[in-house]
């Protein structure tokens, strides 16, 4: 059965420069295993929970549990070994001169033994393919390739749980299907805890479960298919549907006699071209 | 073009040098300043010059990086010579031609003064040439580690220069990206009288603060979510390891300084 790692219980937070709440009365649980999304345009307190889950802000009321730990000033280091992040700006989180230098910044933190971390920084660059890449500085490399050496710093670190916040919003197309490949094959061979900030709900479409956040509240929780379903409200939260989801629902008002919302291009091709068929 | 100033100064190579421990040759460097100071008359100075050559020699390093590193110094070596030429005035005459009079004291002061000056800067040069900045910062943190005791931030210190070290190319292409930007809306940076130029310089640095700012923050909040608290109880992963090569050239150096001591007047 599905096992809950983090638990949310009635968690506000606001900043001290701030007149309102970064976030209100937010309660959920965290699946291990799952990859899940959080979604919702800018200042819906997505990544304010990001930080506030690796300990980096603590919550003003209510309290997170991690892995049966409460997160409190002094677990946070206990926590911060479970929890892995990648930010959003590729540069501005790549702190080694070189990328074994970067990747081993974190074992460094933790006091791993250096043979034991050798072998880390070359298994983990090798996980996300970047084994080539061991001596180059960070300018010659793409935000992709950069983004990939920060997932090897995070998986070095074997945590339960990965927190992408907004790590593919400032790549281009490819570098974010790189990256969300990489991760991919992570979750699958670690089993790990994928969690996802995003506003790109093409990219949350492919999650096991979505949470949305609008103005420091939860606002909806389900599956993709459930919460695109919402369609129009989405649209008023400041979000942009996929396009096959968009495009199903117009050719369904056209009469199309489709079944349901297609989250992906190619489910959408497969039934648009065997529909005529079945007819 | 600044990023090869900068970095550029490296020329990798396979040489005795090269292979190094940074603490060993950061020592040699610094010894050896204070030792060109012993140089007093034509033999030690030979000596010492024999040496310098002698290191280049073995740092494989083609001449004409040491060349264009020297480049710039040259002409205050050359503005040097001249100014004790024509401005001591002891010992013989040698040369006269108007009012132009040059002694032999002179003459002395100024080759053995520019020499030393041009043999020092012949030195750092091999240093900067045979080491990256990166093994210079942790030669440095290993061994300024003592000063800990007196509670001087050693860790602190060399993390803000490997970091600054890092970011420098990074704010290079910022810079760069800026620039651009700004003469797109209209901004001259290469024309007009000085007065002007430095006024086109502020749209170029206030963006570029307020962005350093901003990457400053996101750092520090990366390095704590990566774990980061301070030296203590960290593990590093660059090693360096002191070599018999160290000592050996430790031990050439020792023999260089008896050498001035007994032949110095």
């Amino acid at each position: 059965m599905k096992e809950p790692l983090v638990e949310l219980k009635n968690v506000s937070f606001k900043y001290d420069t701030e007149a309102g709440f970064a976030l209100r009365n937010v309660s959920f649980t965290i699946f291990m295993g799952e990859w899940l999304a959080i979604v919702g345009h800018n200042g819906s307190g997505k990544s304010t929970l990001a930080k506030l889950l690796n300990g980096l802000h603590f919550p003003l009321e209510g309290n997170i549990t991690v892995g049966g730990i409460q997160l409190a000033e002094a677990t946070v280091w206990e926590t911060r070994k479970k929890i892995g992040m990648v930010f959003q700006n590729p540069d501005n989180q790549f702190v080694g001169t070189t990328v074994q230098d970067d990747v081993a910044f974190g074992l460094e933190n933790h006091g791993i033994e250096r043979n034991d971390m050798v072998q880390r920084v070359s298994q983990s660059l090798e996980k996300v393919k970047m084994a080539q890449f061991l001596d180059q500085e960070p300018h010659h490399l793409s935000g992709g390739q950069k983004q990939r050496v920060a997932i090897a710093g995070v998986i070095a670190l074997r945590p339960d749980i990965i927190i992408l916040d907004e790590s593919t919003s400032m790549l281009d197309p490819r570098g974010r299907e790189e990256v969300l490949e990489t991760v991919r094959e992570l979750k699958q061979d670690y089993n790990m805890t994928v969690i996802s900030i995003t506003h790109d709900l093409e990219e949350a479409a492919k999650a096991d479960r979505i949470l949305v956040m609008n103005k420091g509240q939860l606002y909806r929780e389900g599956t993709p298919e459930e919460i695109f379903q919402m369609d129009d409200e989405l649209v008023k939260l400041g979000l942009d549907i996929p396009f096959p989801v968009k495009l199903s629902k117009m050719l369904r008002e056209k009469g199309l006699p489709l079944s349901r919302h297609y989250l992906s291009e190619e489910e959408l091709v497969e039934e648009l071209w065997t529909s005529h068929s079945k007819m | 073009m600044m990023e090869k100033m900068i970095f550029g100064r490296y020329v990798p190579a396979d040489s005795v040098i090269h292979r190094m421990d940074p603490r060993s040759k950061l020592i040699l460097i610094f010894l050896f300043v204070c030792i060109v100071f012993l140089a007093n008359n034509l033999l030690t100075y030979g000596f010492l010059t024999v040496y310098t050559f002698f290191m280049i020699a073995l740092s494989k390093v083609p001449f004409r990086f040491i060349y264009t590193g020297l480049k710039p110094v040259l002409l205050l070596v050359i503005f040097t010579l001249f100014l004790h030429l024509f401005l001591t005035k002891e010992g013989e005459v040698i040369f006269q031609f108007g009012w132009l009079t040059i002694y032999e004291e002179g003459l002395r002061q100024g080759v053995f003064i520019s020499l030393r000056f041009f043999l020092l800067i012949l030195m750092t040069s091999i240093l900067t040439l045979t080491t990256t900045p990166i093994e210079i910062t942790d030669g440095l943190e290993s061994l300024l580690a003592p000063l800990n005791k007196i509670k001087f931030p050693v860790h602190e210190l060399a993390l803000m220069m490997s970091i600054s070290l890092r970011f420098i190319p990074t704010l290079m292409q910022e810079t760069d990206k800026i620039m651009k930007a700004q003469t797109a809306r209209g901004v001259d940076f290469a024309s007009g009288p000085i007065k002007d130029r430095v006024k086109a310089i502020i749209p170029l640095l206030i963006p570029l603060f307020v962005s350093s700012f901003k990457r400053a923050e996101e750092l520090a909040v990366a390095m704590e979510a990566r774990g980061y608290r301070g030296g203590e109880g960290r593990t590093k992963y660059r090693q360096l390891s002191w070599g018999l090569k160290d000592t050996g050239m430790l031990a050439l150096l020792a023999a260089l300084t008896l050498v001035l001591f007994l032949l110095r007047t």
